[in-house]
């Protein structure tokens, strides 16, 4: 579905991805850890457009991704759910989900949007508040509920369990697991390596701007180099 | 006490002027975090435009609409040709740029049209209205509810519409806004065309009353730029607050001091709001974004 071929990319002078090669299947959950400053928000960013690459391809469902701007790569089928959440935070809960589905106009919307309460019912209590005045958990529910309003077929997370006490943390991984289900495949971002691995199939690590080591989840936990590293065990 | 009432008349009417010109700011400022200072030359066009189609012949309604238009699509082609390809760039170099425009809008006008005062025929003729031992002008009604008017569509397009929720989160997180699939940069070639009609037609309603002339501009935008900052860069209420209290704070320091202090309202107001609440009345945005 995701094709990642030698990405490089810079801020200003500086080049902080070296070459990334990555593949994300359809259906799958692939995660991508890493420690603080690796480049992994960098190569989000990459991917759906809201930073350039100075060199290599990005191919989304056999099209090259090259010409294609940030804002037309949703109508392509891909969502990012931001590090930082960055929700609309003057604008009410519903009008940041509705702004989700900005694409669409149908009756899907308000059925898409009685999903995301059903997933997350306390959105819907705080649906007409300001979503500034949502706590760092709910804005995280925001951030991928609204993502989620824009029926991705591949959906990118950043760092989703950044800040959060431990039980949203859990209940944050149990969504993005859920989202097998929906057929939404997933590029998770973390640096929770342990939680990230554990519901994903396969895992990348990435070390200043590379990847290191890849494979299958359940190889990578055993990992000694990634136990010591990354699991603290 | 009549005095007073005819002071606050006049000053509701210009300051009905500054609240559009405010309004423009604020629109083009929520689009692209730029104080486009070319804003007062768009009212100033959309008198100029009108007087001289008028006087060319066209009738005055479709004068008043060309120019309103012709102005929307300079304000288009100032960002196309002078913003967006310098997009990256400091604001501050953004602001430099639009008061380079407003030189060139005020110095090109002054070419193809001339340097006298110019008016048009007030909408529903010269004879003042009385109301409680004061004067009205019927025009001044014009400003006023054409004013009140523009407020109101917009807000409508805020509240009510996707496209108008667009700008918001455009305005409140431009990259969440293309994550979501909004084209961002379309959305503020919409707020200069539509800052620029908004002020055009400011210039339209008003030309009666204070007549026009290729330098008008300047004026109205320092007054716009300081309506915009009291009420509180960014919120069209606070336009709208902003800019109907500068007017009558001129107009009642005129009438109750010397019309000679009129002048220096607006500086103090501009100073005063950066001293006492930098915020302005209704802004309660902090500056987050980069
Ligand atoms: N806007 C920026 N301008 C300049 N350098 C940046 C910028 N954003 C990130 N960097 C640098 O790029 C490198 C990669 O940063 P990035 O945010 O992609 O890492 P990350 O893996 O997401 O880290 P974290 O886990 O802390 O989120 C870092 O060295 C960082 O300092
Ligand atoms: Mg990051």
């Amino acid at each position: 579905m995701l094709t990642v071929e030698g990405v490089r990319s810079c801020y200003g002078r500086i080049e902080v991805l070296h070459g990334i090669d990555l593949e994300v299947r359809t259906g799958e959950i692939v995660t991508v850890v890493g420690a603080n400053g690796a480049g992994k928000t960098t190569l989000l960013k990459c991917l759906s457009g809201t930073q350039p690459i100075s060199d290599g391809t990005i191919t989304f469902c056999g099209e090259s991704f090259a010409a294609v701007p940030a804002h037309k790569r949703l109508s392509h089928g891909l969502a990012q759910s931001p590090e930082g959440r960055q929700i609309f935070t003057n604008l009410s809960v519903e009008e940041n989900l509705r702004l989700g589905a900005f694409l669409y106009a149908d009756d899907r919307v308000q059925s898409d949007m009685d999903d995301a309460f059903a997933m997350f019912p306390i959105l819907k209590e705080k649906r007409n508040l300001a979503a500034g005045g949502l706590s760092g958990g709910q804005q995280q529910m925001l951030a991928i509920a609204r993502a989620l309003m824009g029926r991705p077929q591949c959906l990118l997370l950043d760092e989703p369990s950044m800040g959060l006490a431990p039980l949203l943390v859990a209940q944050i991984f149990d969504v993005v697991k859920s989202l097998k289900a929906r057929d939404v495949t997933v590029l998770l971002v973390e640096q929770n390596a342990f939680g990230a691995l554990k519901i994903a199939d396969r895992g990348y690590v990435m070390e200043t701007g590379r990847i290191t080591i890849q494979g299958h989840a359940p190889d990578l936990i055993a990992d000694p180099r990634i136990r010591e590293a990354y699991l603290g065990i | 006490m009549d005095a007073l009432l005819q002071f606050l008349f006049s000053g509701l009417t210009v300051g009905a002027v500054y609240a559009l010109v405010a309004l423009g700011f604020t629109l083009i400022y929520n689009a692209s975090d730029v104080v486009n200072f070319a804003q007062g030359e768009f009212v100033m066009l959309g008198g100029m435009i009108t007087v001289f189609a008028y006087q060319a012949g066209v009738p005055l309604l479709l004068a008043a609409t060309l120019a309103i238009l012709i102005t929307a699509a300079l304000g288009v082609a100032l960002n196309k040709l002078a913003i967006e390809p310098a997009r990256g760039a400091p604001v501050v170099s953004l602001i430099i740029i639009t008061i380079g425009a407003s030189i060139l809008i005020r110095g090109a006008t002054q070419l193809i049209f001339d340097k006298q005062l110019h008016r048009f025929p007030a909408f529903s003729g010269d004879d003042p209205i009385r109301v409680m031992g004061a004067t009205i002008l019927p025009q001044s009604l014009w400003v006023l509810g054409g004013a009140l008017a523009v407020f109101a569509v917009l807000w409508v397009f805020f509240s009510r519409t996707l496209t108008g929720k667009a700008v918001l989160a455009t305005a409140n997180n431009r990259v969440a806004a293309q994550l979501v699939g909004i084209n961002t940069g379309w959305i503020m070639t919409l707020s200069f065309g539509l800052s620029a009609a908004i002020g055009a037609f400011a210039g339209v309603l008003v030309t009666p009353i204070t007549l026009v002339s290729y330098d008008v501009g300047v004026t109205l935008a320092l007054k716009g730029f300081a309506a915009a900052m009291l009420g509180g860069m960014g919120t069209p209420k606070g336009a709208l607050v902003g800019g109907l209290l500068l007017g009558c704070l001129e107009a009642l320091t005129a009438g109750y001091l010397s019309s000679q202090y009129k002048e220096a309202v607006a500086f103090i107001v501009i100073l005063g709001t950066l001293f006492v609440m930098p915020q302005g009345l209704f802004g309660a945005k902090t500056t987050e974004r980069v």
